[in-house]
């Protein structure tokens, strides 16, 4: 029963990516990518990865949804064309896929439990997290005490992320300049002309 | 859209629950799924539905500026905050087991406030990113219609905070 599932969410997935290179239209793209996102939460679910499928449900198909409207709605909805075929892209994209292809023929077979990744730490979180950190949820232990450097870096990301597009976007001088007029005692630059992006 | 009375009343309705789920995936997650970025995620989602549905002037009202940015950085600096106390206490950098007399209460709290730390921070940036995106698409959107610059056809941004 759980192999069917696996078959029809990785066929669907499948689908979905093809439909998302076949089409110009950015804005079906996006919710094309959304939907691509809940179908890996439902995998990740079927994998009793729920934490993960939770982060990819909120993350994946929500927030990044809609960032990318709103990107869109900065930018354009469609696509341009491609005017030519590009040979070298084309070469190199083959060329990289055949190779991680053939990598996961070496790979160990899908939800193996003799997997590297299940014989290495794994067990010993299962076994002593009840005893050295405490909380029900082993995922929680893993990820902010066992892993807690990990998690401090992604947070890091996260905040870098934001205040980059903060910067980038001009949300940060552009409150500076609304606040000007009200403290009129500071000798500041000339303000910014209007058009400033 | 200010004529859809039916989207914001049920906006309304719904950012209250939208919101204790936030915090009950926050507070909840040493015990269930979930924890600081699912969390912070789900908070930051109720002021989007907000943003989208009462535009970016009110949304600010409710989460301005002032508030959001200083948060992105004090969520990163309650976990690393964390992690300097418990170097101070006589522990490794991040070892929870010194911040309590019993090492359990000192894992739970340790992971509290990290996993609150990170909550904090994914929740500032992700509306500090969409308010961003909407002001920005407000400002491009005034400036084409007053200038009249090719970068502001009306057509492309009369949906301007979605």
């Amino acid at each position: 029963m759980e192999q069917i599932i696996d078959i029809v969410l990785l066929a669907f997935m499948v689908v979905t990516a093809i439909a998302m290179i076949r089409l110009r239209n950015l804005f079906a793209v996006v919710m094309l990518s959304g939907i691509f996102s809940l179908l890996s939460a439902a995998m990740f679910v079927v994998l009793d990865a729920v934490d993960v499928a939770f982060t990819e449900a909120a993350v994946g198909a929500g927030i990044s949804t809609v960032l990318m409207l709103g990107t869109l709605a900065l930018t354009f909805r469609d696509e341009r064309p491609a005017t030519r075929a590009d040979w070298p892209a084309m070469l190199v994209v083959t060329v990289t896929g055949a190779a991680l292809i053939y990598g996961t023929l070496d790979m160990p077979r899908f939800g193996d439990p003799d997997a590297p990744i299940h014989q290495h730490v794994a067990p010993r979180y299962i076994v002593d997290s009840p005893r050295e950190v405490g909380p029900p949820n082993m995922v929680t232990s893993v990820l902010a005490s066992y892993r807690g450097y990990d998690t401090l870096g992604e947070t890091t990301v996260i905040f870098t992320a934001g205040i980059g597009v903060m910067v980038l976007l001009g949300s940060v001088t552009r409150r500076r300049r609304r606040a000007r007029p009200t403290t009129p005692a500071t000798p500041a630059a000339p303000a910014p002309p209007e058009g400033r992006p | 859209m200010n004529h859809h009375s039916v989207l914001r009343t049920m906006t309304k309705l719904l950012m209250p629950p939208i919101m204790l789920f936030a915090l009950y995936v926050q507070f909840h997650g040493d015990y269930g799924p979930g924890g600081g970025f699912q969390a912070g995620v789900i908070f930051a989602v109720a002021f989007i539905l907000f943003a989208l549905i009462f535009g970016p002037v009110r949304a600010r009202r409710v989460a301005p500026a002032w508030v959001t940015t200083p948060l992105t950085a004090i969520g990163v600096l309650l976990y690393a905050g964390v992690g300097v106390v418990s170097l101070l206490l006589g522990g490794e950098f991040l070892n929870y087991d010194v911040l309590a007399h019993d090492p359990h209460h000192g894992q739970h709290l340790g992971i509290l406030l990290v996993e609150l730390g990170v909550g904090i921070t994914v929740w500032a940036v992700m509306v500090s990113i969409f308010m961003a995106f909407v002001e920005r698409g407000a400002a491009a959107h005034a400036d084409g219609i007053l200038d009249g610059t090719p970068d502001g056809t009306p057509d492309d941004r009369e949906d301007g905070h979605a």
